[in-house]
């Protein structure tokens, strides 16, 4: 099985740091894996993406046309990956920052407060974090578990208490895309 | 050693350094960034010497000192930057010298784009200097296959007193995958150079020249290139082949390039197009022999790069009219998908009625491609 993944947001929102992480725990589990960052002229405040394959077989190429899955960190992210995800997929989105809505019918759309939710852990950036757990969450590709394992292996995990904040983080996403999925299916069976 | 998670232009210089580089000289450019940086570091840590020259030009003479003085030297640019590097690559094989070059193509002419491209490929296979030289070119369609090559191109450039070209692209650099890394080479282990300038103290002087004014005496020089030039190509031509055996057509190309096309490949095999894959390794010595045996069974090549068509030419001169060769690219930093070439593919494969069996196998179709 072969999923592509795309993360977009503002430069500094930890957008590529997200990439890693999934690229970084898929290999970590045996996977094939390749993650390629959008380079250039990006700065802080630009907007940032990156793509991440993760597949048991050999991977052909590290582009995705239609990705699978798409976590938009802001709105213009939103408006320019709404129409590219294949029918089926899964759009993981942070509704503290975006307004718009997805006018689309054939999505599983995952809406998670990420930033408020990392505000009242006490650390704005670890908005990122928070959306990886609800990646792990609503998407299942990797589990928890391996995600938190692999965190103590990057930058969010060389001090003790910032991998704990962070591993905080992960279930806090977790749990919100949990109760966004719950709520969204108890709104459908009704 | 464990896997690693790391971006093609940072295994790039974890591999030199492995294969006992210690020299890098350079001048930053887009999209190999990565690989300066990461040598400003690491050479620091094994005792090596790194600089950030004011120019490429600067750069390129840099490398012809220390490769004179005997060291494991590299350098690395994208397209506009090594343009600018040309005299010094002709300087280097004019007074073999080993060294190598890296080239982490991005879109031309001129200035260009960032974006990956392999529009470089005449200009690396046909020596893109002045003179009648060749450099090795090496062309690498993953991560790991960076590494390998890299630490091979070290291998090559001394064995053959030769400078080798890592021709990569934007992707191959910019993107991160799993690699894994061979234990440090012991620099005492290396081979002895015995033409080295470090001083004549005790022995005869030596001298590295490349102006040789009596044009008897630079034609035997030429000859000398010649027959090396023959040797690297009898002992290191390198391809790859996937699903040849029963292939009806098949897809030529190398780097980001072949992977696409392998992907491609997977898809119309799932619907019974017996298509397969030749990839060459070694862009020079272009693997002709290999290709030429292939064309007497295969009767359709379609030849795919992100250019305009630069190597289908040397695929041309290699099955020499005893194949159909049909072209497909994508010029500017476009990276087609595997679909695009997916559908290419089913497109000729039965405009071509390869779908037929029997002669039709071999018929020809369209005049010419």
């Amino acid at each position: 099985m072969t999923i592509k993944s795309v993360f977009a947001g503002f430069g500094g929102q930890g957008v590529l740091m997200m990439g890693y992480m999934l690229a970084l725990t898929a290999m970590r589990q045996g996977k094939n894996v390749t993650y390629l960052p959008s380079y250039g002229a990006e700065v802080r405040g630009g907007t940032a993406n990156c793509t991440v394959v993760v597949s048991d077989d050999e991977i052909a190429s590290p582009v995705a046309s239609s990705p699978d899955i798409a976590v938009v960190m802001n709105n213009p992210s939103l408006l320019k990956y709404a129409n590219l995800v294949r029918p089926g997929g899964i759009m993981l989105v942070n509704s503290t920052l975006v307004g718009s809505v997805v006018n689309r019918q054939d999505l599983n759309v995952v809406k998670v407060p990420a930033t408020d939710l990392a505000h009242e852990l006490g650390e704005d950036r670890s908005a990122n974090v928070v959306m990886m757990g609800a990646f792990a969450q609503a998407t299942g590709v990797l589990s928890l578990e391996a995600f938190s394992e692999a965190l103590a292996e990057t930058n969010l995990g060389k001090k003790p208490k910032v991998l704990e904040l962070n591993r905080h983080a992960l279930q806090v996403g977790a749990d919100s895309a949990r109760q966004a999925l719950e709520a969204a299916r108890s709104a459908a069976s009704k | 050693m464990a896997r690693q998670l790391m971006r093609g232009n940072h295994a790039l210089g974890e591999a030199a350094v492995r294969a006992g580089c210690r020299y890098y000289f350079g001048y930053p450019i887009t999209p190999q960034n990565e690989v300066p940086e990461y040598m400003s570091g690491r050479l620091l840590e094994v005792g090596g010497t790194f600089v950030q020259a004011e120019s490429e030009l600067a750069s390129i003479n840099m490398v012809i000192g220390a490769s004179m003085a005997g060291g494991r030297v590299m350098t690395s640019s994208s397209s506009p930057g090594i343009s600018l590097k040309q005299e010094g690559i002709s300087y280097l094989a004019g007074l073999e010298l080993p060294a190598v070059i890296v080239n982490m193509t991005r879109g031309g002419p001129g200035l260009g784009n960032i974006a990956p491209a392999q529009s470089d490929y005449f200009q690396a296979t046909r020596g893109g200097g002045h003179g009648d030289y060749r450099c090795i070119v090496l062309a690498p369609a993953s991560c790991q296959e960076l590494c390998d090559l890299t630490i091979k191109a070290f291998d090559l450039a001394d064995k053959y007193r030769n400078p080798v070209m890592i021709l990569g692209d934007g992707m191959i650099g910019q993107m991160m995958e799993p690699v894994e890394f061979p234990e440090m080479t012991d620099l005492a282990s290396l081979p002895a150079k015995d033409w080295t300038l470090t001083g004549a103290a005790g022995r005869p002087q030596r001298t590295i020249l490349s102006l040789l004014l009596d044009p008897k005496v630079l034609e035997n020089h030429n000859y000398k290139l010649v027959r090396k030039y023959d040797a690297v190509t009898l002992a290191e031509t390198d391809w790859d082949t996937y699903l040849c055996e029963d292939a009806r057509l098949v897809i030529v190309a190398f780097g980001t390039s072949a992977r696409i096309a392998k992907g491609a490949i997977k898809r119309v095999r799932e619907m019974g197009l017996k298509v397969g894959l030749f990839r060459p390794k070694s862009l020079w010595p272009f693997p002709t022999k290999p290709l030429e045996e292939l064309s007497r069974v295969v009767r359709h090549l379609l030849v795919f790069e992100m250019n305009s068509g630069q190597m289908v030419e040397d695929v041309r001169l290699a099955v020499n009219g005893q194949a159909q060769v049909h072209f497909y690219g994508r010029p500017g930093g476009v990276v087609p998908t595997p679909e695009e070439i997916a559908h290419q593919i089913s497109h000729y494969y039965y405009g071509a009625h390869l779908n037929e069996d029997g002669p039709s196998r071999a018929r020809l179709v369209g005049g010419l491609s």
